[in-house]
This record gives C-alpha cells, structure tokens and sequence, in this order.
C-alpha cells in the first residue's frame, strides 16, 4: 500500500522523517517546556575546532583572504565628520570552493553524512547554500538532490535564483525547481522519506559549529594585519547561522568586538506571495527571514535551531536595496572587485557604520560572494525594470519595496539603520509567550529565555512587564 | 510532431499540489495557484513532447511528469545595461 503523500499526511511524519535523516535525537537536549541544552547540543558533535579546520581543509574551505579596503575608507572619510570613518576590512569568502562562505556550512554535514554511510545528501534552498552542499557533496562521493523556489506561477525565475540553480547542476546535484510557496518544506519531506539521504539542514549543530572558523579566522588576520582585535564584526544576517556561527569563533578566538547584524529592509513585500516572489531584488540577507528568524528561532526544518541569533547580536542595521547596489558598483570601481550585490549587505552596513566611529577603530565585513550572470547587481535592477519596478538615483529612502528602487546619488546617501534591539528582544519574549504563558515558566526556562536574548533575569522581569 | 529520442536531456514538469491541497498558511494570491515542480534528467524511453515521461535524474531517481523542455539550457544574463550604475565611482560624486 503506498503512503499518503497529501500534506496534512507528510507534515504529520515530519519528526520520525527528521529523526532518521540526521541521525540526531533532539529530545535529549530538553531541560524544561521552552529550555534545552545548547551548548551541550552544540559540543555533542563532537568536533574541537581544530578538527572543522582539518575538515573544511579537506574540500576547499576556508582561509581564505582578508583585504583592507583603502579607497572605500578613505571615500567614507570625506563625508564624514572629522576623526570620523573608521578602517573597513572584508574578508573574500567568494574564494572557498563553491564562492561564498555557504561553504563552511555544508562541510561538516558532507563529512557527517559519508561517515555515517548516507548515499547522498539534501537541503531545500534558494540560496549559496544549495551551491555549497553540491559542491561538498561532489568532493566527497555523495549524491545530491537540492529543492529550490525558483519561479512564479508565469514560469519566471528570479535571475538569481536560477542562477544559483544552475551552479548546483554544475556540481552534478539533481536540482527540484518549484514554485513559490512554503510547501519546499513538504517536498523536502517526501524526498528524504524516499531516499533516505541526509538532511543537510542550514540550522543542524553541524551547520553552525562550520561557520565559527570564520569568526577565528577573522579575529587571527585582524590581529596579524594591525597588531589589534576588530572593534566590530558586520554580518549579513537572514536565518542566523552566519551571525551565530561566526560570533562563536570570535568568542573562541577571545575576541570581544561588537557583533552586528545588517539585513536588506523588503519590509512591504510577503515571502510567500506569487505576486512579490518577482519584486524583490534580493533573495537572502533580507529583513523577510532576518526579523522573524532573530525573534524566534524555532521555525525552521529542526527541531531545535543551533543558530539562535540574539545570544549573540550587538546591534542590528538595515539597509535597502537601493544603498547595496550602489555600495556594490563602488566595490567594483573604488576597489576593483566584483562581487555579488547580497553578499555586499554588510558591506553596506559597514560604509554607514564607518562614519560613526573613530578613524582609529576598525570594521571587519566578513563575507562576499561569487558573482556572475543573473546574480549580478546588473542582472537584479534590469530583471526589476522589466518586472515594472522603478530604477533611478536619488534618495534612497524614497524607494518603496515592490515599486521603486532608488539608488543613492552620493557616498554620503548611505545611512542604514539602526534597529532597536529592546523591541525585538520583546518580539522574542512575546513569541516565546505564545508557546507557554511566562507565569509557567520555570526557573531553568526563564534562565533559557533570557540568555537566547543576551540579557539576564532583573532584565526578564521588566520586559516581562510590557508583553 | 518528432519523437525524442530516449536518453535525452530533458525537462519534466509536475503539479504537486493542486490549489485545493496547498498548505493553510499561503497568502491568498498564492492560493489560488497550483504547487508546480520542474527537474531535468535523461528520457528513459522514445516519447512525444507533452506526453507523460519518466526521466532519470542526476541523483539516479526515477521521476515521472508532463515532458516539457528537450534539451533544457540556461540563457540568464548580466541584463540589459542599468545606465544608472555607469557613473558611480568615478569620483564626482565622491
């Protein structure tokens, strides 16, 4: 008799299917309704440091080269107040093998699933990621399937999208092309029941303890370059494991620099609209999965999220599309580098962040990544005029997500925007609330809460009092 | 109309989800909408363009759908040229 296969039918197995494709039981981490272990969750994997660079050293991962970029600091400095524009460093993660730093994710779950004697490998994902996984999963012997949201319901593809489709194909990976909708889930689901491959998920401990490499790296090159730490580390942010990866390595390599958040703002725009698939320019690093991800970690295809980013977060900038793009062709002029437009959000929050602080302080962005056809600040404003979205130059600010994109006339154009850290920590609380009313917390459950917030129990108590 | 040889590289495509069986939490301009999938891999057997085929993939499944692209390629650009771009970074507007 063969399954039920509807998707009231398959999201009920979701557990059983989710047990058995990474081998990881979740369950034992528990320590209260809303509390679970996870540092312990995040050491039981077993891997020191020195072991994730032994691996990632296996299939082109990692030390990859970190630049000071002279003549976008010295621009910055011109508009800047005086003493003000502080040193802005990137780290090139375009040069691990698949050309972004998706790479350091996939690396440890390529490694887990052939030491465990899994045939291949999956992960549902319409960004770097699926690129990563296929490039691992072809190092290292193993069959790859990635799911991917990659048109409307007119058959048009996101030029990025199908980009990214089309660099998995060129790792040998089967590429599952579908429409938009959250239903990529349900069809993950299916695709590991049938084929019992592994579940590369972005969110397993796996994912993250790979990106905290980069965090150690960084702070090494920092200190090697100018004889100091970093004074702030931008990350651009979307589901977390970037953020959170990377402030683990920073933490393990002793450094204490600010840890900052920038998203691309498409606030307006519904991630799982037909409509708005086509009408936004960026497909990752945006506030779409940015905000509800820091908020509530726990919404993804595990059952417990490894990447938990306000633990980590010092501050959180938003920038909109219009700035990036901008920042994206003075990289390519001003430093003669070309990279992709969703990899330069943090660089973007960078140039903002730089004239707020010293001349003597330094940022370190620490990703970018592979450009080319479709996935080209080029390719993303024409797709968006012929999708009748406005481009011109003007006032960034004045763009309307899903209208206009406005490109900014001047350096000094460039501004960001800081988020307010307390609301979304109460965002937090209110969604942690919904789970389980805060008079029944426990006491162990409360600790949890507060430390998933980077806050304490006397703070707990006062927001307590606003939700 | 010419047949397809089998062992071509084509494209299937597969409704998954009829608009009735999508999932409760998609916004409404996507409800009204069938849940499509698309995958390429070799025509297992001589069929006509339209005609239900199966294809094996990449990873070696079997997978059956509507045949749909032969020969399926990528013609992704850089765009048409965004004159808008041309003048940043030359320094004036620094």
């Amino acid at each position: 008799m063969s399954k039920d296969n509807s998707y009231q039918a398959v999201m009920a197995r979701k557990n059983e299917i989710m047990k058995s494709s990474m081998g990881l039981d979740y369950e034992v981490y528990r320590q209260g309704e809303l509390a679970f272990d996870y540092e312990r969750m995040m050491n039981d994997c077993g891997f020191t440091l020195e072991d994730i660079i032994k691996i990632q050293t296996q299939t082109k991962v990692g030390n990859t080269p970190m630049f000071e970029l002279h003549n976008l600091t010295r621009a910055v400095r011109k508009i800047s107040a005086p003493g003000k524009g502080a040193r802005i460093f990137v780290k090139d993660e375009a040069a691990n093998a698949s050309g972004s730093f998706k790479a350091r994710r996939a690396s440890i779950s390529a490694y887990v699933a052939e030491k465990k004697g899994y045939k291949g490998l999956i992960a549902a994902t319409s960004g770097n990621y699926g690129a990563a996984v296929a490039s691992q999963a072809a190092q290292r012997g193993l069959r790859c399937i990635i799911v991917q949201e990659v048109f409307d319901s007119k058959g048009i593809g996101q030029p990025e999208i199908v980009e990214k489709g089309r660099k998995c194909e060129a790792f040998g990976a089967e590429v599952i092309k579908l429409s938009v909708g959250p239903e990529l889930f349900y069809y993950l689901l299916l695709t590991l029941e049938e084929t019992g491959y592994f579940n590369a998920s972005l969110y397993t401990p796996f994912g993250i303890k790979g990106v905290e490499t980069l965090g150690h790296e960084l702070t090494m090159q920092i200190r090697s370059m100018t004889g100091r730490d970093p004074d702030a580390v931008m990350i651009t942010h979307a589901g977390g494991g970037n953020l959170t990866g990377t402030a683990r390595g920073l933490l393990a390599a002793g450094c204490q620099a600010r840890v900052i958040a920038c998203s691309v703002d498409l606030s307006g725009l519904h991630m799982a609209s037909d409509r708005d698939f086509n009408r936004k320019s960026f497909t990752t690093g945006h506030t779409g999965f940015g905000v509800p991800f820091a908020t509530w970690p726990d919404r993804t295809d595990v059952p417990r999220n490894a990447a938990r980013s306000l633990r980590y977060m010092d501050d959180y900038i938003l920038v909109n599309q219009g700035e990036v793009f901008y920042v994206t062709e003075l990289l390519a002029k001003l430093e003669g580098m070309e990279r992709g437009p969703a990899g330069n959000t943090s660089l973007t929050g960078a140039v903002a962040l730089a004239r707020e602080l010293d001349q003597d302080k330094i940022i370190v962005v620490q990703e970018t990544e592979y450009t080319g056809a479709g996935k080209h600040h080029n390719s993303q404003l024409s797709f968006a005029r012929k999708m009748g979205i406005e481009v011109r130059r003007g006032n960034p600010e004045e763009g309307v997500n899903g209208r206009s994109i406005v490109i900014p006339e001047h350096l000094s154009q460039v501004v960001g925007r800081h988020q307010d850290m307390e609301k979304l920590r109460i965002s937090y609380l209110k969604n942690a609330a919904k789970q389980l009313e805060p008079a029944k917390w426990s006491e162990i459950d409360r600790k949890f809460v507060a430390a998933d917030v980077k806050k304490d129990l006397n703070w707990l108590d006062q927001a307590l009092k606003q939700i | 109309m010419n047949q397809v040889k089998a062992g071509t590289w084509v494209e299937i495509e597969k409704t998954l989800l009829t608009p009735d069986q999508r999932a409760p939490q998609v916004p409404e301009d996507t409800r009204h909408t069938p849940y499509i999938m698309k995958v390429a891999g070799f025509l297992t057997a001589d069929a006509l363009y339209g005609e239900t085929v199966t294809v094996k993939t990449m990873s070696g499944r079997l997978i059956s759908g509507t045949l749909n692209v032969i020969r399926p390629h990528y013609t992704h650009s850089f765009g048409d040229t965004v004159e808008e771009l041309l003048n940043i970074g030359l320094g004036g507007e620094l």
